[in-house]
């Protein structure tokens, strides 16, 4: 058994685990490359079952349109069970990150439809494509991490966590997220998607795209895109490594057009993954914040 | 559905075929070090130095190293997570890491060296197949070092590096390595521990780390890093017995019927002949079915599907094995175990025990004694406080399919769970089975209270529905409670033998607790006080540890 071979035993057994011990899991569902191969896994896991819970895909609305016809595709492809929850008052009222900034939109479009979207399912687990390797704060985290009432985690109330032995009880209200691909590294993500042969958003594959610089970053220019004053879009061949929200997900500079190539970038490139997505940077620890507050 | 998936965007892959990626394997190792041994620094050395940073990280690292400590880059900023330890300097609950080389992908579990952290260690060690183990070349061997490398051992970790870290403090000197060698290599054939590998090593300036120091010709061995690479692992759990603890069972249609679960050791193949535990009953694997197509055999920690030739009734918690070689079957065993709660482990209380895929009530009968690490004597004790290690007695309600945890470390580990809070509070390692497994006269009272969590008794409340909302919260908890809404004599006497909490919404018995205009959480505050929910006499302590 090679590593991919081993890790994908270790969330399989995860994935199953849950899914007999919970009465109500779900699997968010955020049309990446991490949900792309978790969903894969749990179809492996429930084989020749289909998948025995629905995905839940939480949409601000300001997701790349490519993302969203892949997801009604792929979905449809493996016959799974598709919630889409949107926080619909805070669009009503004009969220968006240019006006409201990013923090407070990622709150109210992300963190709070999130916590409504879980509540209104009443689910007691939700598996997460989360890695350990994505960011600080997450090398902490458990396998199960526990979630009080309010959604939130608190770092120093989570459970010891033994060998592959979950414990997952829990009592009214409170909920568990899982992350099936904890350990997991984003070169074994693309090592597996290729492997694997699992289908995923062009946005991942270099391109010419129209694209803005906005505060270092490169912003690709969308539909409905509102330009800022002296901004210019230009075509740059380029990619995403990371996918979010249109005006918030940096691309980086990339010929990598098929996925040996990502994987060859990968090897060689030095700079974390989410450093592309503006949402992090607006404060040191940043990421730690959102997730004390519900956030993934 | 065909066509959905055609027009589906696959992979792009490049013209040449594809690319040439040497097989890698995993290995898992733990690192424990006092505070201040150089830990952090030794681990963000690795990541370092093998490329499993990035510049990003590095310069926000860059920027909280400015806002602190000195000004130039600590690289054990690298592996500090939290912001309440950022703040503290300190680390202090379990941390993993990835790096890796084109030889293996490495985890490692970053646990804190405080000494409160027994805990932590123990959780990064039950995973680990490796342990390095951090001494300060100018202090020596402390008491933490022996304790991290007994609890390792405890754990069932069989392989070891004695990073002898800041040599260059001593000016690579032979003679302090030596003895600290020595010394180490004593302690660790004191408590039954293989043999360790001790390396010399600077991590701040990277001596012997990832590549050999020339600053220490003396020493022979291998580089950390190569070692790491090399070392053979996750041998043995294939040569194991096998053993199969059923996850799910999947009835997609009527025309199939598979267990799924991870194969816990050994091998699984077509053909083999079986026993379903505890049905006791035998059948042939027929099918290993898996998303990529029947196996002819599998090993462990493949997840798989098993299919028998014969019909069984095998449920979640169940436990697949050859037929010739199955584990014990039992309901009372010797344990160790390594108490994690601020709320002490108590003989006579009824906890949840998960074992595999199975989780069952279960008693700690006795505490045979506490170990002390730091003198490694068997004390007498009445409870184990946080941190604490033992050895106990366990009774659970239904038979546990086991093997000792030192031959595996799957089958023969368990976690113990509070019925009441949810909490994980301790982590059990199998000894062996225990006594035999008597058949005892008339079940007590007390035996009955201990396994349901619960004594006997009668409430009296307002009407049906405040009956109906205490039952759940009573059932909820785990008690063995229900409803009527008149008991006579009949049902009073029943409820008593049977250990049951009786609810009577109806005409008040005699004897009964009244709870009539009593809210529902607060006829539980009574219960509690009057020792009626066994398993809840005391407040938590909260806050304490973490
Ligand atoms: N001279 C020297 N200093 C070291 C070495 N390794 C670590 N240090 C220093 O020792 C101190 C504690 O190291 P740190 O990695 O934070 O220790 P931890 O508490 O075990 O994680 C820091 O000031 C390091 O720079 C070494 O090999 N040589």
């Amino acid at each position: 058994m090679d590593h991919l071979d081993l890790l994908e035993a270790e969330s399989i057994q995860i994935i199953r685990e849950v899914a007999a011990e919970f009465s109500n899991p779900v699997m968010l569902y955020s049309i990446g490359k991490d949900s792309s191969c978790m969903v894969r896994l749990a179809q492996k896991a429930f084989f020749p079952g289909k998948i025995p819970f629905p995905l839940l895909h939480i949409d601000t609305t300001y997701k790349f349109r490519e993302m969203i016809e892949f997801r009604d595709k792929f979905i449809e492809s493996i016959g799974a069970r598709l919630i889409v929850h949107t926080n619909r008052q805070a669009i009503a009222d004009g969220a968006n990150p240019l006006r409201i900034g990013t923090q407070k939109c990622c709150g109210l479009l992300k963190t709070r439809a999130l916590l409504d979207g879980l509540a209104a399912g009443g689910y007691d687990a939700a598996f997460g494509g989360a890695r350990r390797d994505e960011e600080k704060s997450r090398a902490k985290e458990r396998v199960y991490s526990f979630r009080d009432e309010f959604g939130q985690w608190d770092p120093k109330t989570q459970r010891p966590e033994l060998w592959n032995v979950y414990n997952s009880r829990v009592d009214k209200g409170q909920h568990i997220r899982v992350f099936p691909l904890s350990n997991w590294t984003e070169l074994d993500v693309w090592q597996y998607i290729e492997r694997e042969h699992i289908p995923i958003v062009p946005l991942y594959y270099a391109k010419e795209r129209p694209m803005v610089v906005r505060g270092g970053a490169l912003i690709p220019v969308e539909q409905d895109f509102m330009l800022l004053p002296g901004e210019k879009p230009q075509m740059v061949m380029c990619r995403m490594r990371s996918l979010g929200c249109s005006p918030c997900t940096g691309a980086i500079h990339s010929e990598a057009d098929t996925i040996e190539k990502i994987i060859d970038e990968m090897k060689l490139v030095r700079r974390s993954e989410r450093e592309n997505r503006v949402i992090d940077h607006d404060q040191e620890g940043s990421m730690e914040i959102k997730k004390r507050e519900g956030y993934f | 559905m065909e066509r959905a998936k055609r027009s589906l965007p696959q992979p792009l892959r490049s013209e040449s075929a594809q690319a040439e990626r040497p097989a890698t394997s995993i290995l898992r190792f733990s690192t424990a070090g006092s505070v201040d041994d150089g830990k952090s620094t030794l681990i963000g050395r690795l990541l370092y130095d093998s490329k499993g940073v990035y510049e990003d990280q590095l310069a926000s690292v860059a920027k909280a190293s400015a806002n602190g400590s000195g000004g130039h880059i600590d690289l054990a900023l690298l592996t500090d997570g939290l912001r309440a330890e950022r703040e503290q300097g300190i680390t202090i609950d379990v941390a993993y890491r990835y790096f890796s080389t084109p030889k293996r992908k490495f985890i490692i579990a970053d646990t804190p060296g405080h000494e409160q952290y027994t805990r932590n260690m123990a959780t990064g060690a039950s995973t680990a197949d490796l342990a390095i183990i951090l001494i300060d070349a100018r202090n020596g061997v402390l008491p933490q070092s022996r304790r991290h490398a007994f609890i390792a051992n405890l754990l069932g970790i069989r392989h070891f590096v004695v990073a002898i870290n800041k040599m260059d403090l001593v000016n690579f000197d032979e003679g302090a390595y030596n003895a600290i060698r020595d010394e180490f290599t004593t302690f660790m054939g004191k408590i039954g521990a293989p043999a360790a590998l001790f390396i010399p090593i600077s991590a701040r300036d990277g001596d012997n780390v990832v590549e050999k120091s020339a600053r220490s010709p003396w020493y022979s061995g291998p580089p950390l890093l190569e070692y790491l690479e090399e070392v053979a692992v996750y041998a043995g759990n294939e040569t194991l017995p096998a053993r199969f603890p059923v996850q799910y069972v999947l009835r997609p249609n009527l025309d199939f019927r598979g267990y799924a679960g991870q194969i816990a050791s050994g091998i699984l193949r077509q053909g083999d002949l079986v026993l379903a535990l505890p049905a006791r009953r035998h059948s042939r694997i027929e099918r290993i079915v898996t998303y990529d197509g029947d196996l002819a055999s599998a090993q462990a920690p493949q997840s798989v599907t098993i299919c028998l030739e014969d019909e069984i009734d095998i449920s979640r918690g169940d436990m697949i094995v050859p037929a010739l070689n199955a584990p014990h079957v039992a309901r009372r065993f010797r344990s160790s175990i390594v108490w994690m709660n601020a709320r002490p482990l108590e003989p006579g209380r009824s906890y949840f025990i998960k074992h595999t895929s199975h989780q069952v009530r279960g008693v700690i009968r006795g505490i045979h004694h506490r170990l002390d690490v730091n003198t490694l004597a068997h004390v007498d004790a009445q409870k184990l406080e946080l941190n604490e290690i033992g050895e106990i007695s366990v009774e659970t309600h239904r038979p546990l399919f086991f093997d000792p945890y030192k031959t595996n470390r799957t089958t023969g580990a368990f976690i113990v769970i509070d019925p009441l809070s949810n909490e994980t509070l301790g982590a059990g390692m199998i000894i062996d089975v225990e006594g035999k497994e008597e058949t005892r006269g008339q079940v007590t009272a007390d035996e009955r209270a201990t396994r349901f969590g619960n004594r006997s008794v009668v409430i009296a409340v307002d009407d049906s529905e405040a009956a109906l909302l205490l039952e759940r919260e009573l059932f909820d908890r785990g008690a063995m409670v229900a409803v009527v809404a008149e008991a006579d004599a009949t049902a009073l006497a029943l409820a008593n033998a049977a250990g049951l909490i009786l609810i009577v919404s109806g005409t008040a018995p005699a004897n009964s607790i009244d709870a009539r205009r009593l809210a529902t959480h607060e006829v539980v505050g009574v219960l509690e006080r009057r020792g009626v929910l066994t398993g809840h006499e005391e407040q938590l302590l909260e806050g304490e540890g973490i």
